[in-house]
């Protein structure tokens, strides 16, 4: 079953109790940032916390990403290698515009990873957070075998935009649906950006809300509060779950007697169907609604 | 190996602050407030992180609040670069 990503919890590089705690809360992804929440004196020192971190804490099932520093700096590389040797999941590019960015991580990765002798292990994913970024959106996004997703980084965003961030959002409107529609037609996962202000839940959940509905596999967090909001809002309902239910079982029923084109209630089940019926489950199943003994 | 004073890490729970300058052989120099159940553990991986390094002759001071192993490891490891100069990644 496709790996859930509802939320992608920041956690800053240079904190060692916050990366020690930051699973126990239960997101989905882990991302340790060696970018804007480390000052340019302290580094150094992050990138060892985060290698050493990744190398002993046992994160369990929780993927775990490091956002690196961008390679045109004197940190990105030796964060990659860092983060390559500590057997990272997947590095977060900041910063991404163009595709050929994407191919010059890719091939320091592979440096190290031939090293190592694991070439192919380490994923890619890439923040889009400029106007440059979503104009190259799809080609960033299909830019190497590696790229796990795109995400979008609205302060920069809105900044290189010379617009303010408003609290319904309109301004991110056509980058959020460019980096859906980005992702979808390569085949790989979208986040949306942070909210920030912890104070104002109600429009945290709002913007949850519109994002699922744009098609969003989740949501960058900054504050272990913000998860269980978003994991309320990706929870299916239970008339979404008694009907994925229903088509699961009649496409098993209908593989068992080999016929081809089955119908639920009436209405035709094809491949699209079934793909959203698997999401709904998979969701209930990671919401705790249902667990994965009933589908069996 | 030539050793100038440094500093890393901080003060705040979870991490350990290691200050470190030339000696002769390894003395580490503990405050912690679990000193008396973890503080033989915690001397022996900051010298096993020297050592591991080619540090054999180095003072250190280490405050400890309640960090991992693998901070413990990481700070004293940016410790000894900022102090050497040599860096321990290409």
């Amino acid at each position: 079953m496709e790996r859930l990503r509802r939320t992608m919890m920041f956690v800053p590089g240079n904190n060692p109790g916050m990366m020690a705690d930051a699973h126990i809360y239960g997101p989905d992804s882990i991302m340790l940032d060696l970018e804007d929440s480390v000052t340019m004196a302290e580094k150094d020192a992050a990138r060892l916390l985060v290698h050493n971190a990744l190398k002993s804490i046992d994160y369990g099932d929780t993927e775990m990403v490091v956002r690196i520093n961008p390679l045109n700096t004197p940190y990105g590389r030796k964060d990659v290698e860092a983060v390559v040797k500590a057997g990272v999941d997947v590095i977060r590019m900041p910063k991404t515009e163009t595709a050929d960015e994407v191919r010059e991580l890719e091939a320091e990765i592979i440096k190290v990873e031939e090293e190592l002798g694991c070439v192919g292990r380490t994923q890619i994913m890439a923040a889009i957070e400029s106007a440059l970024g979503i104009v190259n959106a799809y080609e960033i996004a299909t830019a190497s075998k590696r790229m796990m997703g795109i995400a979008l980084g609205a302060e920069d965003y809105t900044a290189n935009l010379k617009t303010p961030r408003t609290p319904e959002g309109s301004e991110l409107l056509l980058a959020r649906e460019t980096i859906v529609v980005a992702a979808r037609a390569a085949g790989i996962a979208c986040f949306d950006t942070v909210y920030s202000n912890l104070e104002d839940m109600d429009t945290f959940r709002k913007e949850v809300e519109l994002i699922k509905n744009l098609g969003f596999d989740g949501k960058s967090i900054i504050n272990p509060r913000q998860i269980q909001v978003v994991n309320e809002v990706f929870a299916p309902k239970q008339k979404d779950i008694d009907k994925a239910l229903k088509i699961i079982a009649a496409i098993k029923e209908a593989r068992a007697k080999g016929s081809g084109v089955i119908a639920v209630n009436g209405k035709m089940v094809d491949r699209p169907v079934v793909l959203r019926a698997e999401r709904v489950i998979a969701l209930a199943v990671a919401s705790g609604i249902l667990n994965e003994e009933e589908l069996s | 190996m030539e050793l100038k004073n440094a500093v890393a890490g901080t003060l705040e729970s979870g991490d350990i602050m290691i200050q470190i300058g030339p000696g002769e052989g390894l003395r580490v120099e503990l405050q912690s407030s679990v000193e008396a159940q973890f503080g033989r553990q915690i001397k022996e991986v900051i010298e096993e992180t020297l050592k591991g390094l080619g540090i054999s002759d180095a003072y250190v001071k280490a405050t400890d609040k309640g960090a991992l192993d693998c901070t413990i490891r990481a700070r004293v490891t940016a410790a000894a670069v900022r102090s050497t100069g040599v860096d321990v990644w290409k």
